[in-house]
């Protein structure tokens, strides 16, 4: 059977004008200006750059206002925008250890070279609601005399002495995975495996995360160091024949350090998850680096006996568009399909009842 | 593709990686106060595009994709026959028209984009990226060791 849907035209206008008209709200309240999202609204910004995989406050803020401020389709909307732009190329890596730091701080070491710097951050606040926070007057930071003390890595710290799991080999030929040009073949690679992470969900990273703490496929982490800041990206520009610094994005950086590995050839040493993503946003990279660890289970040569280990499921469903996009396509129009099923069991039950008058009849 | 950068291209790079870094309405504003502005035309864009930003796996290991970043670029000829290009993130597509042109005057002379351009741009990073850093430093946690009583 054909059924037609056809009709819904003038609903669908009139129901983007209500959108349009509750998303603007009260007339009498004025309206939010993209300036005021980026800076006040900043971490909601650095998600939506963050899972959206574009850097571009003033975007990821018009995404937010677009949106309600749900993030999802905020994060729907700047993946959507990014398909319009043409791809001038891929920057060189960037170096977090020559970051600009705005906070750094390890749970492993109390002194270290440059220091713990809290920076801007929740921890230690009494999470009781301010509502004198809705009055808008807040005094300039305190300042004091910066040190020009050098911030290395701990991970480099640990790893001059051997005990740490080095960086890994950098092959200079080898093609850097890229899941926006070609669809995801498992088993994957780090890189690839990274990509995939860093535009991950953050709640469903922090609910895998959580579940390596909670002993589903434990790797006892500490945090080494998260940090915070600014990094330069370079950009090799052919017509110049070097490389120049576009700007600097902020990007927050978590090493977690976990128990050992070693074999006959190398002695144990401390192994590694790596997080890192745009803007600020510590629980994000947390939970990266914990699932990053996880993932290379086959790697170490460890059982993979829990979800967080298990790369096809952690990949396959950590992108939090495809995973709306397949949740909410169900309340679209499937009539059709549901007409076949109406059908089906309507003969199922008739089946049934024949089945049944044949019983009470012998 | 050259395989020593030369020197002038290390000072070419120094300036453009200050003009990228510059606030636009810093940028804005030397560039209007600039007299002879020589007249230019467009040989690519204003644009914008992409650039996929990578990271290294633990920070210094093997390149993956981070994700992108919007970026503005230009290039155009000055009526005396330099050719400039510009770079910059975002979606500036005026910032980046300046940036090419002030970098085809760069080549031309020197000392006055220099002077006038680069010089006030670096002291205002400077002075940006100090308040930034004596900032987290007023947040950087003093441990002391608590003096027992019991030896």
């Amino acid at each position: 059977m054909y059924v037609a849907v056809k009709g819904g035209e003038a609903a669908i206008a009139n129901a983007h004008a209500l959108l349009a008209d509750r998303r603007r709200g009260d007339r009498s309240v004025p309206a939010l200006r993209l300036d005021q999202i980026v800076e006040q609204l900043g971490l909601a910004v650095d998600r939506a750059m963050g899972e959206g995989s574009l850097y571009d406050k003033e975007l990821a803020a018009l995404a937010l206002l677009q949106a309600r401020g749900d993030l999802i389709e905020a994060i729907f909307l700047v993946r959507a925008y990014r398909t319009t732009l043409p791809r001038f190329g891929y920057s060189n890596p960037i170096d977090t250890g020559s970051m600009l730091i705005e906070r750094r701080i390890s749970a492993t070491f109390k002194d270290l070279p440059g220091g713990q710097l809290l920076g801007p951050t929740f921890d230690y606040t009494h999470r009781l609601l301010d509502p004198a926070i809705a009055g808008g007057e807040v005094p300039a930071p305190i300042t004091r005399e910066a040190d020009v003390e050098q911030a290395p890595r701990v991970t480099d710290m640990l790893g001059r002495q051997g005990l740490m799991e080095p960086d890994g080999d950098t092959d200079p030929d080898r093609e850097v995975g890229d899941l926006t040009r070609e669809p995801l073949d498992f088993p994957l690679d780090r890189d690839l495996r990274l990509q995939a992470l860093a535009r991950g969900d953050e709640g469903f990273l922090l609910a895998l995360g959580y579940s390596t703490q909670r002993g589903y496929g434990r790797s006892h982490p500490f945090v080494g160091e998260i940090r915070i800041g600014e990094v330069e990206v370079e950009f090799d520009v052919p017509e110049l024949g070097f490389a120049v610094s576009l700007g600097r994005v902020r990007v927050t950086e978590c090493q977690m350090v976990n128990q050992f590995k070693g074999s006959a050839k190398v002695p144990p040493q401390f192994t590694r998850g790596y997080g890192l993503v745009f803007g600020q946003a510590e629980r994000k990279a947390m939970a990266m680096s914990l699932v990053d660890r996880a993932l290379r289970a086959r790697e170490f040569g460890e059982d993979v006996v829990a979800p967080a280990q298990d790369e096809e499921f952690v990949i396959s469903h950590s992108d939090n568009v495809q995973a709306t996009g397949f949740v909410e396509h169900l309340k679209l129009p499937h009539y059709v399909d549901f007409q076949a099923e109406l059908d089906l069991i309507r003969r199922m039950r008739a089946e049934h009842d024949a089945a049944d008058m044949k019983e009470a009849a012998e | 593709m050259q395989t020593q950068t030369s020197l002038s291209d290390i000072a070419r790079k120094a300036m453009l990686d200050v003009l990228a870094a510059a606030p636009s309405r810093a940028l804005a504003q030397l560039w209007d106060a600039w007299a002879d502005k020589p007249e230019h035309s467009k040989v690519r864009g204003p644009e914008v595009g992409l650039v996929m930003v990578r990271g290294r796996a633990g920070g210094g290991g093997a390149p993956f994709n981070l994700g992108e970043a919007t970026v503005s670029r230009a290039s155009v000829r000055i009526v005396t026959g330099q050719v400039g290009h510009g770079y910059c993130l975002g979606r500036d597509l005026a910032k980046a028209e300046v940036i090419a042109v002030i970098d085809a005057l760069w080549q031309r002379d020197v000392a006055p984009v220099e002077a006038r351009i680069i010089a006030p741009l670096q002291a205002l990073a400077a002075a940006g990226d100090q308040k930034s850093r004596e900032e987290s430093a007023a947040t950087k946690v003093d441990f002391f060791t608590m003096v027992r009583g019991d030896n």
